[in-house]
């Protein structure tokens, strides 16, 4: 079979045309798909014994997922990106153009690519199976959809529902799609084909009625159609020109606020959508393919694109070397300790089929951890994300102990209690003893080393670190940190386990602070240098968000606590030295007794909601400079702040403790919000130049001092002439 | 005295758990007997070293059924993690049901049909179905069968609003009409039960579970009940009164027959909710897996007389019968726990088994079942139902649980469990350690 279109005809005279790409899982639309669909839509065009088409997937839970991402990153020039658009354009304005009616029928994804295939349809269906879903995720490349989705969804849905769906890359459930009217009918699964030869079926008689019918008639019917009320406001703000405007200004507004204007896709969409609202279908298209062919060559989305390539890479990394040795599988699980933590890190696993049971120092404090649990899945029933038995099944795999029974058949055991080295190492033992040989132990420290915690071990190949993420079940990342004595079984488990719920696993060497915290703490120490020289608080934060942060990095204090930050500051520098010396006056700020959000003292105001983004003048009195805070210059501010990041992960890489430079950039964007479009330290290196990168370290420690010391990887990269990525 | 079971294979009761006891209306009041039974189901499994792949069938019994969740025991497999190849059968012999539950597998795994199972049973009298009355529900049915409105209008038009008064489950013996405690009040007189000994019997129960509490015996055999909603757990029963004074209990007035009446609130059992779970497996599996049984099933008998005679002495009748069965006498049993519905039905069994006339007369004994001093070391010695409650389908589940960790306690070999149950039927197994 190496064709992926097969077409077969009804006994209604129905055409079926099945998408089954050879050799592949999933179907993605590329230039083979392209030329069979010109084909087919050739051999349609003169049929005339052709009553109708259904367009329906030969994959077991795909309807097309996509572009061919790879043929994407191959472009290599925006006339040639446009090109590409355009030829879908054609090809889709062939199919929407044949005088038989023709309908989606779709189970599965259906993203991108093939949500236009199914919009250029005169009508879809789909079913009602939980791996149905349907949405344009190309913003999430730097992209805008290419193939008309930007003028045929604001048609179909009306302009706020595409905006929504476009700009967020929010996809829609067979229920939301049809109350969104993106779909025309939700069926079983096993009714799907039949269901959609029906549907052609009564279109093709509607049609015939249709023109039979008087043209005053077929108005009225269309008025009273558009009389249901979410029609009529979209009617007012999308079909009139004020209303529009109105609805485009403010999503304009949105885009800048939520990407900062780091992203050009998301204004090149609206941009494409207007047109084609306010000139027409024709002129929208052209539009759009002249924004999707900028957009195709554009740096933002070339790292977008490798950022996606690097997470496919990471789902197929094992974390060992060895390819005979495969994850064990986790369908028990210990928790030590039921806290923000454990109950997030509970939820995940119970969520995924994974009895969970939460070991906490009484049983009021472990039905404390069971409620968080709760707490979290309530609200997916009440959005009906969950089903009441999903959830039902969800709650009964988390249970709550005061003591280690039921650990005895754990595959693994994750403790998440407070960070101190004794209470870590007497658990260890306890939770040793009560669990089999083969049970994986890991600590979700952030800071402790792993190899000292399993100082006290009978089996230290078992024990290993996980680091997850606050919340558990929000943050991507999940840190993967082995011993020198960690086996590679326990390891593989490990990245098994993060994989399970969906987390980008990387795996590295044990040290202080592993990766993602060692390389945070310079980025922290320079954002508090440039503070106790004067700054003001909120003109150094929007530095960096301006950089691309999401958040400041006092803001970022506050939130993950000063004074945890200053203790892990400490750590550090009896780590590593004189480049991580913390900064002394900060110590005024902690004595005041602010700890940050948590005790709604902090650099920012905490008291009232109306000004949480106000900053507590007051802190400048423990400060220097005082209330007299200095201008800064951003650029200059930028570049010390996030080239100690930079630099700090060149040492990781250096030392070993990263096994490649992908992790890292992965690591940094997932874990600490690096700017995805600068593409992780290691490719903003690549991209700006190690030499680049590497005089600007110099001129930092010439006028700076020597906590600017250009790490080694980045002193032999610029020497080389080498870049950390391909 | 080890002869091999009657039954067949011999089954071990492996490991066994209950929920805490609580009052009906208090701690779950918000719950449903499927919260309850999972609570302890899943607990069980949780603490057990056994693979739930290796449970092939859950026998559950459950007095007052769920509208929801008509067959508790399946939707107990449905609403966890449990395998969904284990079947589920719900089953109702009244105040006997885990019994019931727990005989009914145990027979299935005796004639090797199945090697394991999970027993038990629930009740939450918190979450009891309330009803219409019979001409509304006729109403009901029939207008969603008519097809048209009118048709559907007429169904209604005799309904009188007295017809919409709810009607909560009945209380009464169906057959006699009376309550439970009315029969209870009968048995006293027809044995001569008096009122101080019902009440020092009460006390006893109290005392003597305060003290097990005490000892912490009870808590290692309960599994907490979380209640995520408000982020606690239950982790101990609710009934029972450490303070207990004779005075007290004396004070308290007749409830079924104030003029003449021996039976009040405190020395009858309470309304309760609660959950009890064992599970059950053949002893060549358990061998096979490497486990350690709490104990064995050695054989068990039921009974039924007459309800318009004495309803609540079915037990005298099933101990007589599983004795004569394994040719043991009373005197040969270290541990028996006979369920307290009330005080006065208590006594009367212990009367009756050691009389020998009642044998004579009405078991076609020529010697009586045995006797057994109720204040003494050998009887309730960890309290009953009066103290801890009566979930009523659970409370088998308590005893056999309770009865097989104080013999390991001991050191001893034979422990006897006994119910009455509403429809004058009794209940009453035998269980041994080794």
């Amino acid at each position: 079979m190496s064709q992926t279109i097969t077409i077969r005809r009804t006994d209604e005279g129905v055409a079926i045309i099945t998408l089954d790409a050879p050799d592949s899982k999933v179907n993605t639309i590329n230039t083979q798909l392209g030329d069979e669909m010109a084909a087919a839509l050739q051999q349609l065009e003169g049929d005339t014994s052709c009553s109708g088409v259904v367009v329906i997937s030969g994959k077991p839970d795909s309807f097309i997922v996509g572009a061919d991402i790879d043929q994407l990153a191959r472009v290599q020039s925006a006339a040639e990106g446009q090109r590409m658009s355009e030829l879908g354009h054609q090809m889709l304005d062939r199919l929407e153009s044949l005088k038989i009616p023709v309908v989606a029928a779709i189970h599965g994804t259906c993203l991108g690519g093939g949500l236009e295939l199914a919009l250029a349809c005169h009508s879809r269906i789909c079913t009602d199976h939980k791996s149905t879903t349907m949405g344009l995720p190309e913003i999430q490349l730097g992209l805008i959809p290419g193939a008309g989705g930007t003028q045929r969804l604001p048609r179909l849905v009306g302009v706020q529902t595409a905006l929504d769906m476009i700009l967020t890359a929010r996809n829609k459930r067979p229920r939301q799609a049809l109350k969104a009217h993106l779909v025309d009918e939700v069926v079983p699964r096993a009714a799907l084909e039949q269901a959609a030869v029906a549907r052609v079926s009564k279109l093709a008689r509607q049609r015939k009625q249709d023109s039979q019918r008087n043209v005053l008639q077929k108005e009225l019917e269309e008025l009273r159609r558009l009389a249901d009320s979410k029609e009529l406001t979209e009617l007012l703000l999308g079909g009139n020109p004020l209303g529009r405007m109105f609805v485009f200004k403010k999503a304009g507004e949105m885009v800048q606020s939520k990407t900062g204007g780091h992203y050009p896709a998301p204004f090149a969409a609206l941009r494409a959508m207007e047109i084609g609202l306010s000139r027409g279908l024709k002129k929208g298209l052209q539009a759009e393919a002249e924004e999707f062919g900028k957009l195709v060559v554009s740096d933002v989305s070339r790292r977008l694109v490798e950022i996606y390539y690097a997470t496919q890479s990471l789902k197929k990394d094992t974390g060992v070397t060895d390819p005979k040795i495969k994850s064990q599988k986790v369908a028990r699980m210990g928790v030590l300790g039921g806290g923000l933590m454990g109950s997030g890190i509970a939820f995940v696993y119970a969520n995924k089929g994974v009895e969970v049971r939460i070991k906490e120092r009484d049983l009021d404090r472990a039905a404390s951890a069971v409620g968080a649990v709760w707490d979290i899945v309530k609200p997916r029933v009440k959005r009906k994300q969950l089903t009441r038995n999903e959830a039902e099944r969800i709650m009964a795999r988390v249970s709550g102990t005061a003591d280690l029974s039921g650990f005895g058949r754990a595959d693994l055991v994750i403790e998440a209690v407070f960070e101190d080295l004794q209470l870590k190492q007497r658990l260890l033992q306890e939770v040793e003893s009560a669990t089999r040989e083969q049970c994986v132990f890991a600590s979700n420290t952030s800071s402790l080393p792993i190899t000292q915690i399993a100082q006290v071990s009978g089996r230290p190949e078992m024990v290993l670190g996980m680091h997850f993420f606050s919340p558990v079940h929000k943050m991507p990342l999940l840190e993967v940190i082995v011993t020198e004595r960690t086996s590679d079984q326990a390891t593989a488990t490990a990245v098994g386990c993060g994989k399970l719920v969906g987390k980008q696993v990387i795996v590295v060497r044990d040290g202080v602070g592993f990766y993602t915290s060692r390389i945070l703490s310079p980025y922290m120490n320079e954002a508090a240098h440039v503070l106790a020289e004067g700054a003001a608080v909120e003109e150094l934060d929007r530095a960096l968000t301006g950089f691309g942060f999401p958040v400041g990095p006092i803001k970022l204090m506050d939130e993950v606590g000063i004074d945890v930050g200053a203790k892990v500051a400490k750590i550090m520098y009896e780590a590593y030295g004189e480049r991580m010396h913390p900064v002394e006056s900060l110590a005024a700020v902690i004595e005041d007794g602010r700890m940050g959000r948590k005790n709604k003292r902090g650099f920012y105001v905490y008291d009232s909601d109306k000004r949480k983004k106000m900053v507590d003048e007051t802190v400048y009195d423990l400060l220097p400079g005082g209330h007299r805070r200095k201008p800064i210059n951003v650029d200059q501010v930028q570049k010390r702040v996030a080239l100690q990041m930079v630099n700090e992960a060149m040492h990781c890489l250096g030392e070993g403790i990263l096994r490649n430079p992908r992790d890292g950039d992965i690591g940094a964007i997932f874990g600490l919000g690096f700017p995805p479009f600068l593409g992780g330290p290691f490719r903003f290196t690549d991209v700006r130049g190690a030499q680049v990168v590497l005089d600007d370290m110099k001129r930092l420690r010439d006028t700076l001092g020597p906590r600017f010391e250009p790490a080694p990887a980045l002193v032999d990269a610029a020497k080389d002439n080498r870049k950390f990525r391909d | 005295m080890g002869t091999p079971s009657r039954l067949g294979r011999r089954v071990a009761i492996v490991s066994g758990l209950r929920t805490p006891f609580c009052k009906a209306g208090t701690e779950y009041a918000r719950l449903s007997s499927l919260d309850l039974a999972k609570a302890a189901v899943v607990e069980l499994m949780n603490r057990s070293e056994v693979d739930p792949a290796e449970v092939e069938a859950l026998v559950y019994g459950n007095v007052v059924p769920s509208v929801a969740a008509p067959n508790v025991a399946r939707e107990i497999v449905l609403s966890t993690n449990l395998p969904r190849h284990i079947h589920g059968t719900t089953v109702m012999r009244a105040c006997a049901s885990s019994t019931e539950a727990t005989t009914n597998a145990a027979n299935a795994i005796a004639v090797g049909n199945i090697d394991v199972a999970i027993t038990g049973g629930v009740d939450c009298l918190s979450d009891v179905p309330i009803l219409f009355s019979r001409s509304f529900s006729d109403a009901l049915v029939k207008g969603s069968q008519a097809k048209k409105l009118p048709d559907r209008l007429k169904a209604f038009a005799s309904i009188r609003p007295k017809d919409l008064v709810p009607v909560p489950p009945s209380i009464s013996e169906r057959a006699t009409q009376r309550t439970m405690g009315q029969h209870a009040e009968m048995m006293a007189k027809e044995h001569a039960i008096g009122r101080k000994e019902q009440d020092e019997l009460a006390l006893q129960s109290h005392l003597r579970a305060a003290a097990a509490v005490e000892r912490g015996y009870i808590g290692s055999e309960l599994a907490p009940v979380f209640l995520p909603d408000r982020g606690t757990a239950v982790s101990r029963d609710n009934h029972i009164r450490p303070d207990s004074t004779y005075e007290a209990l004396a004070r308290l007035r007749p409830v079924f027959d104030k003029k003449y009446g021996t039976v009040t609130a405190g020395n009858a059992c309470p309304v309760t909710d609660g959950a009890s779970a064992l599970l059950l497996m053949a002893e060549e599996k358990a061998k096979a897996l490497g486990l350690t049984p709490m104990g064995f099933i050695r054989d068990y008998a039921y009974s039924a007389v007459d309800p318009h005679w004495q309803l609540l002495i079915g037990p005298t009748f099933a101990i007589g019968r599983v004795l004569e069965r394994t040719g043991m006498k009373l005197d040969d049993i270290d541990l028996v726990d006979l369920h307290e519905a009330f005080a006065a039905q208590v006594l009367s069994n212990v009367k009756a088994m050691a009389s020998k006339t009642f044998a004579e007369e009405h078991l076609g004994r020529s010697t009586a079942v045995g006797e057994i001093d109720w204040a003494g070391d050998r009887f309730n010695v960890m309290g009953g139902s009066i103290a801890y409650g009566h979930p009523f389908a659970a409370t088998a589940g308590r005893q056999m649980i309770m009865v097989l960790n104080e013999l390991k306690r001991r050191g001893k070999q034979f422990g006897l469990i006994a119910q009455c149950a509403a429809g004058a039927m009794g209940a009453a197994m035998i269980l041994e350690r080794e």
